[in-house]
Parts: structure tokens; sequence; C-alpha cells
């Protein structure tokens, strides 16, 4: 292979990315050196096993990715804003609508949701770390080196271009020949990897690590919502893992599965590819909805209104995930009674949708808000989504998703409930337990000024794509035509105008670091009413100096009431932690270099890395590291300083 | 993370790592029969999809599959023998019958092997044809879990040599024994409805 077949050329755009990666990757790697911080790294973050840390790298990253999605989707934009634009040509196109769908659902929101959960649900239920915070520190580094997998593909080797679906026979070798496609798979695999490991860690964290007495349906509706999502993933990711799996053996090993050779079926893959796609939807909303009742109930002043109805509507929407799938695919031609089925089993899923909105509603009703930022991402959520649930509704209807299917109508409506929905989520979470992480608040007057771009934003951008939808408009066509034009170019100003409220947020975050005030106490809102608030901000890395007894919901309020805290000085024990250790990044690391070996079908490569990952298994299995104890002194001598005792 | 070991009760189950990772591994076990079942469901749906290559009924050999059954199977049951020999704690009789349960695995795969090549030759590949892409597929990922465990075991051995019956080796030794019934489970349905329907079919 030559080297430039290697690196893509011929691009000035991508040209300029290799130039800012280069940049960005040498200024790293400067100041690390030149401020004497490279065994910083190491020891605090690349071999922590901390479930606060990990959950905070993994939010970093999902900015990241954030950033990278979002100048994909302001680039695509841009090209459609008028008829006849050359700003990108109909391949560079493709692969941009690729890699942003990719990047946001599976590099974007589902990280950003995991390292709230890894950062929170400890928390809440009082343990001191999750199940397994080896694996916790695996499914982080699986996680990361995927997403590089995928990303470097628009330098090396050139990027995906089917759609974020993959669809066969379009994505077979025959059609999409070279590493493109290969990145996407392996990229996939490798980050699957870690979110199913983190669907069965947080499945034993909740069922077996809850503070003592507490009850399931004592448990606060974030953590619910972490429980059930965790369910969902162990039993649709294995489905994903198979899908990549034999599309890999169909690419790189020449199996038949998806072909239009050998009596392969192209059809199936549409099939297994949304029996895992659609569980993962709700893999990234019902957290959401969790955070959104955290939220709303601690700045409503007021416990969460009908907290069982909202458990059981949880667990009845994971339930219909899994018997929806086919309503991507109506137009296939299944059959008048197939299709039938899937109609109302989807709509089904409107009924404990609705009932979730009635609980924020009865909340918010007659209570005094407070309105802070993270209360406004929460406020605002509730009419937006549900402009994006009723237009689901109709694209359920499977005799009117003909008129609807493939155009920018439902490019709108999985906007808005990604977007009203997880998007808004994320932010209201992040600046809701921004201070437990970091010490300080983020500055709530820019807050405000990054919520109102980007909610305006949104709504500008996408509320006209429903209508430009009805007006015929296909999805992933890279040119317009004059008619479509006005709506266009709305769409294009609102997408800029949420870029500004993400540039705001970056910078609000920049400023806040310098300038907030720094947390006095641990209940930084003064309406904590769940367990995390009951800890001192720094939160210490063995978080609870000792358990309280919980017997009510809302643990916290309760503790308040009676005057207690986590820090009963006459209670204390030694404490059991897991040491750290840098054998996650390095296995995983060796995982990246065996998929990049066969996305290149480089066999040497791709069984070298494989045997590397084998060899640090088998140091793994050696291992019988027994952690360390916290001493009583130490863990008195912390409380005191961060209590200000 | 408490480390209070209690006095009682089967030793895997005494530590709280014990019983957090034990619980852990029969939800991965869940995660692992979706993995299975969605194999199965592809190999259903591509049936009889032979286009060129032969088809099943023209290859498969009802003798070799029974001795590779009665191989699995029997491994099956010794592997539960090993467990219970490690509940009276006796090391020797828990490494013993484990030492047999590998052979009996190693024997399955030799004989799995030759099966597939003895297949290869006959001009029934994984690129041949869609049918055969999934049977090679769905009998190839169980092929690799029984290999993956065989190296598990010979690891788990080593480490009960150099270290004999504690909470944590007791418990690595359940574990990989929940694995290797799971296994035995998996082949009962390939044997079933791959193998005997491919025949008569």
């Amino acid at each position: 292979m030559q080297l430039d077949e290697f690196f893509v050329t011929g691009e000035p755009l991508i040209y300029a990315g290799m130039v800012s990666i280069a940049l960005v990757t040498i200024s790293i790697l400067f100041f690390l050196t030149y401020y004497k911080k490279w065994g910083w790294l190491w020891r605090e973050w690349l071999t922590t096993v901390d479930h606060k840390k990990i959950g905070i790298m993994y939010i970093l990253s999902a900015l990241a990715m954030l950033f990278r999605g979002g100048v994909d989707a302001m680039m695509m934009r841009t090209q459609l804003a008028f008829p006849n634009m050359n700003f990108l040509n109909a391949q560079h196109y493709d692969e941009i609508f690729t890699t942003h769908g990719t990047v946001m659902i599976i590099f974007m929101a589902m990280p950003f949701l995991i390292g709230l959960m890894n950062f929170v649900v400890p928390l809440q239920i009082g343990a001191r770390d999750v199940a397994f915070p080896y694996l916790n520190a695996l499914s982080f580094w699986s996680f990361l080196f995927g997403a590089m997998l995928f990303n470097i593909s628009f330098v090396i080797g050139g990027s995906p271009d089917a759609g974020w679906t993959s669809y066969t026979p379009l994505a077979g070798a025959a059609m999409s020949p070279g590493p493109g496609q290969n990145f996407y798979l392996l990229g996939l695999q490798l980050s699957g990897i870690g979110t199913l490991a983190t669907g069965i860690n947080f499945m034993v964290t909740i069922l077996k690590m809850r503070a003592p007495k507490m009850r399931m349906f004592q448990m606060p509706i974030f953590t619910w919502s972490t429980l059930i999502t965790s369910f969902i993933i162990v039993f649709a990711f294995p489905i994903l893992t198979v899908a990549l799996a034999l599309m890999t053996l169909d690419r790189v090993f020449g199996a038949q599965f998806f072909t239009l050779t050998g009596e392969g079926m192209p059809m199936m893959w549409a099939n297994l590819f949304w029996m895992w796609g659609h569980p993962e939807v709700y893999i990234v909303i019902l957290p959401a909805f969790g955070i959104f009742s955290e939220v709303i109930s601690a700045f409503a002043r007021k416990q969460l209104f009908g907290y069982k109805a909202m458990v059981w509507a949880i667990i009845l929407i994971a339930g219909l995930s899994f018997l929806v799938w086919v309503h991507h695919f109506f137009t296939m031609g299944a059959g008048a009674f197939v299709n039938s089925v899937f109609s109302i089993s989807t709509m089904l899923i409107a009924v404990p949708t609705g009932v979730k909105i009635f609980n924020w509603l009865g909340t918010l009703y007659k209570s005094k808000i407070n309105n802070t930022v993270a209360m406004m991402w929460a406020l605002a959520f509730i009419p937006s989504f549900v402009i994006g649930g009723v237009t689901g509704v109709m694209l359920g209807m499977a005799s009117a998703d003909y008129q609807f299917h493939n155009t920018y109508f439902l490019v709108a409506h999985f906007h808005y409930v990604l977007i009203a929905g997880t998007v808004f989520a994320c932010f209201s979470g992040l600046v809701f337990w921004y201070p437990k992480m970091f010490g300080h608040k983020l500055n709530e007057r820019l807050g405000r000024w990054s919520f109102w771009f980007f909610v305006i934003g949104f709504h500008v951008c996408f509320f006209p794509q429903y209508f430009v939808g009805l007006d015929g408009m296909p999805r992933r066509v890279f040119t317009i035509i004059p008619e479509w034009m006005p709506l266009n170019v709305i769409s294009t100003v609102g997408a800029f105008g949420m870029g500004a409220g993400f540039a705001i947020f970056v910078f609000t975050i920049l400023y806040s670091y310098r300038y907030s005030e720094r947390e006095k106490t641990g209940d930084s809102w003064d309406n904590g009413r769940t367990l995390e608030w009951a800890t001192p901000t720094p939160v210490p890395f063995y978080n609870f100096a000792t358990l309280p007894h919980i017997d009510s919901q809302d643990a916290y309020v309760k503790l308040k009431q009676e005057g207690k805290t986590t820090f009963e000085e006459d209670k204390v024990e030694p404490i059991h932690m897991p040491s750290n250790t840098g054998q996650p990044f390095i296995m995983m690391a060796f995982m990246f270099i065996a998929g990049f070996g066969l996305v290149f079908e480089w066999m040497w490569m791709a069984i070298g890395g494989l045997l590397a990952v084998f060899v640090m298994m088998v140091i793994r299995s050696f291992d019988y590291d027994e952690g360390f104890h916290v001493e009583v002194d130490e863990i008195k001598r912390t409380e005191r300083s961060a209590r200000r005792l | 993370m408490s480390s209070h070991e209690l006095k009682t009760g089967p030793l895997e189950y005494r530590t709280e790592e014990g019983r957090l990772t034990i619980l852990g591994f029969w939800i991965f076990l869940g995660a692992e029969i979706v993995l299975f079942a969605t194999l199965f469901a592809t190999y259903a749906v591509l049936f009889g999809r032979t286009a060129d290559a032969p088809s099943p009924g023209e290859l498969f050999e009802a003798k070799t599959l029974m001795i590779m059954t009665f191989m699995l199977l029997t491994s099956s049951f010794t592997c539960g023998i090993a467990i219970h020999e490690m509940r009276r704690g006796s090391v020797k009789g828990l490494r013993n019958w484990m030492i047999v349960t590998l052979l009996l695995g190693l024997g399955f795969l030799g004989f799995e092997i030759y099966e597939f090549i003895h297949y290869a030759h006959e001009g029934a590949t994984l690129q041949s044809s869609a049918y055969w892409s999934s049977f090679f597929t769905l009998a190839g990922t169980h092929g690799l879990h029984v290999t993956l465990g065989i190296g598990w075991v010979t690891l788990l051995l080593i480490q009960l040599t150099q270290r004999g019956l504690t909470p944590k080796t007791s418990r690595k030794f359940f574990v990989i024994g929940l694995y290797w019934h799971f296994l035995d489970v998996v082949w009962i349905f390939i044997f079933t409805s791959v193998y005997l329907i491919g025949m008569v079919v």
C-alpha cells in the first residue's frame, strides 16, 4: 500500500483537519512535558479505577465528540443552505452524515450518560465504588480507543460512507471496498465491549451494593433508570456484537451473510441492526428521563409526583423497546399483518411515556420553582420532547409512514427526541452535578446565554425540517432544489445558533474554573434530596466514611431533618478500596492495534494485537492484588478537613 | 467494598467480592444467551440457502456427532463432580476431575476441527454460501468458547497448585464451572436444531 492510499488526500478541509490534529497533539505533548505532568497523568487518570474520575473522563471525551459531531453537522447545514452549493462534494457529504450519526449516538450520547451514571449512581445508593472497578476502567478505555479508531478514519484510510445504519448490500465489500466501512465495524465493536461490561457492572452494583436497608423502591429515580438501562444494554448489545461480527466476516473473510451472491440476505442486516438499534434509542433516553426527574424534583423542591408509576413506566418502555424494531423499515415490504403488529406496539410506547410527562407536570404543579440553568434545560425539555413524541406516533402509523419514510420529517423527529431528550439532559445533568464533580458551580449568567442560544437555535433548525420533509425533501441528499431553499436557510441559521450555544457552554466551563466561588458545603443547591449531596465536596475517594441506614425515599431529606451525616465519628471503620492499575489501559491499547490491523486487513497486526491482549488477560488472571485499607485516622482527618469541622 | 469474610457456607460465596463476581457472571451468561440466540436466528433464517455448495444432509455424519456429543456431555458431568469435590475441600479431587474435563473438551475440539476440515474438502466453507457461513459461524463460535474455556481452566489449575483452595480460587473454579455447563447447554441446542434437523431435511 502506498502512503497516499494510507492517508486521505486531495481535500483541503481534511488537510486542515490533519494540521489541527497535529497541532493539538503537539501542544498537549509539549504542555505535559513542560509542566512535568506525565507522572500525574499516569497515576491520577490513566491508571485510576475510581468511578468518579472515570465518570469525569467519560464526560470530557463525550464533550470532545459532541464538538466533532457538531462540526460535521454545521458542515452539512452549510452545504444544504442553498441549491448547488459546492462546499462539499457528494462523497464527502456522505462520509460526513455517516460519521455525524455514528459519533453522536455511540461516542457522544451514550458515553455522556454513562459518565454521569458513573459519577452519580454509586453516590446515590451509598456505595464506595462500583461492583467491578477494574472492569469499569476497562469499559472506559475500550470506549475511548474504539472512538479513536473510528475518528482517525477521516485522515487515515477514509471514512465510512454508508450511513450510520450501514445497510447492506451498500455497506458490503462489493459496493464499499476499502477500509472505510471496516473502521465503522471495528470501532463500534471495540467500544461495544465496554458498553456491555458497563451494563453488567451497574446491574450488580445497584442490585447488591445499596446502603444498608435501602429498598429497591426507595432508590433515586436516576438509579432506577440506570438499572433498567443496564438491563437493556445486557440484552441488546450482544445483538450488535453479532451483527458487526457477521458483517466483518463478510467483508474481511468472504462470508455470504448479507451479500447478493451465495444466497445471502441483505435485509437481514436491517433486522439485526434495528433489533439492537431500537433498544439503543431507549438506552440513551431512559437515563435522560432519570436526570430530568432528579432535576425537576430538586428545583421544584418536592418529592417526585407518582414515583411508582414512573418506575413502572420505565420498566414497560424497556420491555416494549424490544418489540418495535420493524417500524424502522415499514417500507421494506413485510406485509400488512407484520406492519400492523409493529405499528401497534410502537404506538403503545406513547402510553408509558405520556405517564411520565404527567409525573413531571404533577411535580411542578403548585411548586415553588427555583429557576436555575439546570432546571431551565429540564423545563425546555418537556414541550420540545412532546413535539418529538407526537411526530413519532405519526411515523409509527405504518400506512402514513410510506409518506414520511426517508424524508426530513423523520430527520426532524429523531433530532427532536434525541436533542430535546438526551442532549438537554446531558447539559442539565452536567450543570446540576458539576459542583459535586469539580467543587464549583458553572456561572449561571453565561449558562443562561448558552441555554437560550442552544434551545432557540434547536427549534429554528429542526422545526422547519418537518415541513421541508412533507414537501418531499429526502434525507441524505447532498444538494437541494430551489423550492426547498427558504426552509433550509432558516434551518442552517438555527444550526449555527446551536453551535454558538455550545461554544458559550465551553467558555462557561473555562470562565467558571477561574472565577466561580468554591463550594463550601456538600449540598451545593441547598435542595439536595438524594445521598450524593450528603457527601462533602470534594468527595473523598472512598465516598462515605460511614453508611447511613436508609428507610425512606429521598434519603438525604430525612438525614437533614434528623441532623445526621455520613460521618459518624464513633462508627468509622477501616475501608477496603481497590488498587489503581494500568492493565485496562494497556489491554485496550493492544485491542486498538488489533482493530487497526483488521481494518486494513493486515492479519499479522491483527493477530499480534490479539495475542498481546491474551497475554494481558493471563497477567490479570494471575494478579491476586487484594486492594488496600484506608485507616480510621486517615478517614477522620479527611472528613474533618472536607467538612470544615 | 466490605472485606468481612463469612465463616460458614460455600467458600466461593464467603467474601463480598465472590458474591458480586458470581452474580456478575450469571448476568454475563444472560448476555451470552442473547449472543447465541442471535446466531441461531441467523442460522434459521439462512437455512436451506446453500447455493452451489453441498447440502448439510450430504455432509453431516451421525457417528462423529454422537462421539462429540458424548464427550462434551460427559465433560459437563465431570466438571460437576469437580465442583462437588471442591465443596468437600478436596484439592486433589478438584484438580483430577478438572483435568478429565479438560481432556474431554480437547477431544471434542479435535473432532470439531477434523469435521470442519472434512467439510472444507467437500466444498463447504465459510465462503461457499449463506447457509454455510451461518453454520460455521454458529458452530465455530461455540468451538471458540470451548477453546477459551480450555485455556482458562489450564490457568486456574496452575493457580490451584500455587495457592490451594481459597475463597478467591474457589470462586474462579465455580465461575468456570458455570461457563462450562453453559457451553454444554448451547451444544445441546446446536446438536438438535443444527445437526439433527440438518441430517433429516
